[in-house]
């Protein structure tokens, strides 16, 4: 199984995809289960990545007032009082930061999502019927994939009067689905060879359900770990979007916070508080989805495993 | 003697605990002997095969030793190793269809492959140009890249430059598997051809197919479960088998030719032996019809008749 | 030959139609009259700027024609090389306030892609199988991927910057200087250039030093690679190997990333305001200013698409295989 020439070597932000290791028949459940359990690479990420979504699932328990009111008086450095310090005008940086969360986790969850769906769904059609149909949406794959996705964002962001994290989400998984529906064409060219696949289209199953009850079944570790790459590339593509000053025009995010600390010249007055939190929060979440799709990849892929 | 293996173990490290591929394996090979190794998938022949040149990762040399012409082979220790790889122990892999570096032109890789080992590529160029035309192949083929010739020409090409420094001992392992029968025996008749011309002193043919290997070895090997079952003069095995398994195996054969790799034998029931953890006694003894309680004690390998070795306590 | 950049050129018009096609698009169709919204904030700005924004979109949006004459009409004025009247800095053309700053984009970005790229290669290729150098290079490499680049620029900004005062962090040289063949000059640009061409490389860097690292420990294990072992070739040359073949896949990754390194030097540009199309880009916001917005996102994706077709290139020059398969003597 050499990698053909012009598959993508990494996925979104340089992170690598899952490696090109064949998908086979499900680990059974059970070995599988007590393998993750030992992985530190995956519990350790998993353990960050849950810590973070309670605090944001908590964000009101966590903080008394919304997070953009103004609580205490402006360009406090962290103190007992606000752990974050406050901002330009006197609001709790712990408390946009915990709502911050909120919004990143959400947009990454549907952003990924969107663009899994997509991916998938061009990935499997493309790799499963072949001919035209792969033809065709190989060359829209090449187009989207080749278009940059932030400009893509920031023109359709421009003209957007009302701006939502379901908005952004929703743009954001129609630009970065490409590498994914690659990286799922090659496995279901795999597949779709195997005798499995082959029983069941000899007995006249249907395309789709050849694919939701044969093909996606017997990949499903690999699009779980890709649909984790989309989350992360999600989650930095909308933190890179709300920092230009394309935010949610309502609420807060880890980006917009960036984007204001940049605006409101916390950089030359020295108030790293408002800038580092909100940073420290995205690398964080997606790295530790990194290290937890590593670990994955270890549990999933004995051979990795063994060495 | 050239070869001679005593009680080799060769262990996997998997997380669940050691497989015992070889699991001590004792046998002799004569110079100029040509020796098949057939077997289920998982008996440990493709390991015994590996063993003898170069262990992977996993693989771990637990206990007996391999002499080659008087001198022990350090195959637990890959770097010693080196020294007899290629000029006394060579290897055509299963995988010879994908062995060449698929960037570099073939020529050069040879080149950088002998530069590498310290031989100077002047002085083996015309014996190599000379062994390629042997195989059928234009000298032309090291101007090439891999995906320039087809699947059959470079199994030749890696035929020959396996066994470029004549080496004492040559494993093939599955050479033939890939091909279609016509050059299945073109294949296996350039092998008995580099014995005869002494580029080769002695070989072990690793194959599912026992067909084939019975045209061309002068002794054959029946493995099972990590052990040697049988070992005799290929025509003494083939009329007159003495191990159940290899009865049974000779029995459950297809028409000559006819590959039937992977697939569990129709004619034994029950599967191989698990080696993370084997069974006590002879590890045929479950799928076996003529076992009783003295199985349970391990048969030795011993000779019933010249040259021929068996362990089974009912081949008297 | 002519097949394999055919194809590839198909694509990229293709590419180039569709982003014209989003860039005509997406003023025309984004819910509500965006347009009409744009207009009225225009006209408090500057009167003048907006009458010459009017116009424009009457030109090219003008609802008395029919749509495909609509979109016909912007490719016209789009291959007239007009992309509109700046509102920021009205009267200046869009292209020619564009064309001014793409020289310091190419100046972060060249040396930002080549350069971590060609170190996170050799990192990677060192840290692959190697217990202690693995162990340290993987989680730092994952850490830079993992971070936002604005996030990564601001820390050196502060760190680097502001606290240690090592370099300016604003601006693309000193504010008493002019643009002049000086050596203070020169020095002044050096000094503004460094920090966020460092930041750039050291985020790119990561991606890649994990790309490597996988791709090698792939190859290693690759068919070829045990063959030579087993003819006891020594591991000097098996790695050599397997780098050279590792580094094919990491130049179409190459491409494949182009867009999100673009997209961060944008984000750099915007912390360090290093006047480049991303600085551009937030003055084109902050200012309302949509034609600037549109033309950058042009000039992005061309840019991307020439690079794009220079990697082609590259590759095809480095890949044996594909030479071979062109000059149709495939197997």
């Amino acid at each position: 199984m050499t990698r053909p020439p012009d598959e993508p070597a990494a996925g979104p932000a340089g992170a690598p995809a899952p490696a090109g290791h064949p998908a086979g028949r499900r680990t059974a459940p059970v070995r599988g289960a007590h393998f993750a359990l030992r992985n530190r690479k995956l519990v350790g990420g998993l353990s960050v990545v849950l810590l973070l979504l309670l605090m944001g699932a908590a964000a009101p328990l966590l903080t008394g007032q919304p997070p953009n009111a103004e609580v205490g008086p402006p360009n406090q450095p962290p103190s007992a009082r606000h752990w974050f310090g406050t901002t330009n005008f006197g609001q709790d940086v712990f408390a946009q930061f915990v709502y911050g969360l909120r919004s990143t986790f959400l947009v990454g969850a549907l952003g990924g999502g969107i663009a899994a769906l997509v991916g998938m769904a061009v990935g499997f059609v493309a790799g499963y019927r072949g001919g035209v149909v792969d033809e065709v949406l190989n060359m829209i794959t090449n187009v989207v994939l080749v278009l940059p996705s932030l400009a893509v964002l920031l023109i359709a962001a421009a003209y957007l009067d009302d701006r939502g994290v379901a908005v952004q989400s929703f743009f954001i998984g129609l630009t970065s689905w490409p590498w994914a529906a690659r990286a799922v064409r090659a496995q279901t060219l795999s597949l779709s060879s195997r005798d499995f696949v082959d029983l069941a289209r000899l007995s006249g199953t249907r395309t789709a359900g050849v694919i939701v009850r044969e093909i996606a079944p017997n990949m499903s570790s690999y699009l779980f770990m890709t649909f984790i790459l989309l989350f992360g590339g999600a989650v930095l593509a909308a933190a890179g979007l709300d920092f230009v000053g394309f935010g949610p025009t309502d609420g807060v995010s880890l980006g917009l916070m960036m984007h204001n600390a940049v605006n409101w010249g916390a950089l030359q007055l020295g108030m790293w508080w408002w800038f580092v939190p909100p940073g420290l929060g995205i690398t964080a979440i997606v790295g530790a989805m990194y290290i937890m799709n590593v670990g994955l990849d270890e549990v999933f892929n004995p051979r990795l495993r063994e060495m | 003697m050239a070869l001679q293996v005593s009680d080799l173990r060769v262990h996997y490290r998997t997380v669940r605990g050691d497989v015992r591929a070889l699991d001590g394996v004792t046998f002799a090979l004569a110079d100029g002997e040509i020796t098949g190794l057939a077997g289920e998938s998982g008996s440990g022949k493709t390991t015994l095969g590996k063993s003898l040149v170069r262990l992977d990762g996993r693989m771990r040399h637990v206990g007996g030793r391999v002499e080659l012409d008087g001198r022990e082979l350090p195959i637990g220790d890959s770097a010693r190793m080196d020294r007899f790889r290629f000029h006394e122990v060579s290897v055509i892999p299963q995988y010879a269809m994908s062995a060449l570096n698929p960037t570099r032109r073939i020529g050069t890789m040879v080149r950088e492959l002998l530069r590498s080992r310290g031989i100077g590529h002047r002085a083996v160029r015309p014996e190599l140009e000379r062994r390629l035309r042997l195989v059928g192949l234009a000298p032309e083929v090291l101007d090439r890249y891999p995906i320039e010739l087809s699947g059959g020409m470079k199994q030749r090409v890696v035929m020959v430059l396996s066994t470029l420094l004549d080496p004492a001992l040559l494993v093939a392992d599955e050479v033939t598997s890939a091909l279609d029968v016509s050059t299945q025996r073109a294949v296996a008749e350039a092998l008995v051809e580099f014995r005869d011309r002494g580029y080769v002193r002695s070989m072990i043919v690793v194959t599912h197919d026992l067909s084939l290997v019975y045209q061309i070895a002068d002794s054959i090997m029946v493995m099972y479960g990590g052990r040697l079952a049988e070992k005799a003069p290929a025509d003494a095995l083939v009329t007159a088998p003495r191990h159940p398994y290899t009865r049974r195996l000779l029995a459950a054969l297809p028409e000559p030719g006819v590959r039937h790799e992977d697939k569990r034998l129709a004619g034994i029931p029950g599967g191989p032996p698990e080696l993370l953890d084997p069974p006590a006694g002879c590890r045929f003894r479950a799928r076996c019809p003529l076992a009783d309680d003295r199985c349970a004690e391990q048969p030795p390998f011993t000779e019933v008749a010249p040259a021929h070795f068996v362990a089974c306590w009912k081949a008297g | 030959m002519w097949r394999y950049f055919g194809r590839k050129l198909l694509i990229y018009l293709f590419t180039l139609v569709a982003a014209v096609t989003v860039n005509w698009m997406i003023p025309r169709f984004m819910p509500g009259d965006p347009v009409q919204s744009r207009l009225a904030r225009a006209s408090l700005q500057s009167p003048e700027a907006s009458a010459a924004m009017a116009e424009y979109y009457r030109g090219v949006f003008g609802l008395d024609v029919p749509v495909w004459q609509q979109y016909l009409n912007f490719w016209g004025s789009l291959l007239r090389g007009d992309l509109g009247t700046s509102m920021w800095l009205f009267p200046r053309p869009v292209t020619e306030i564009l064309a001014g700053a793409v020289p310091y984009s190419l100046a972060l970005l060249v040396p930002a892609i080549l350069l971590s790229w060609y170190a996170g290669n050799k990192l990677g290729a060192a840290a692959a199988r190697g217990r202690w150098l693995d162990n340290t290079v993987l989680p730092l490499g994952y850490l830079l991927t993992a971070m936002p680049y604005m996030w990564l620029a601001l820390l050196l900004a502060w760190s680097l910057g502001i606290v240690a005062g090592l370099f300016p962090v604003a601006g693309a040289y000193g504010f008493g200087l002019q643009p002049s063949w000086s050596l203070a000059f020169a020095a002044s640009l050096a000094a503004h250039w460094f920090l966020p061409f460092l930041s750039l490389f050291l985020v790119a860097l990561g991606g890649w030093a994990i790309g490597m690292r996988n791709l090698i420990i792939y190859e290693l294990e690759s068919d070829y690679a045990s063959y030579l072992q087993s003819l006891g070739a020594p591991r000097r040359l098996v790695r050599r190997y397997a780098f050279r073949n590792a580094m094919l896949p990491q130049i179409t990754g190459l491409a494949v990333q182009l867009g999100t390194i673009v997209a961060g030097s944008l984000l750099t540009e915007i912390v360090f305001g290093y006047p480049g199309i991303g600085y551009l880009i937030l003055q084109a916001i902050r200012n309302q200013d949509y034609f600037l917005l549109q033309g950058a996102f042009l000039f992005i994706v061309i840019g991307v698409l020439l690079a794009n077709f220079v990697v082609d290139l590259v590759y095809v020059l480095v890949d044996p295989r594909v030479r071979v398969q062109m000059q149709g003597g495939a197997a």
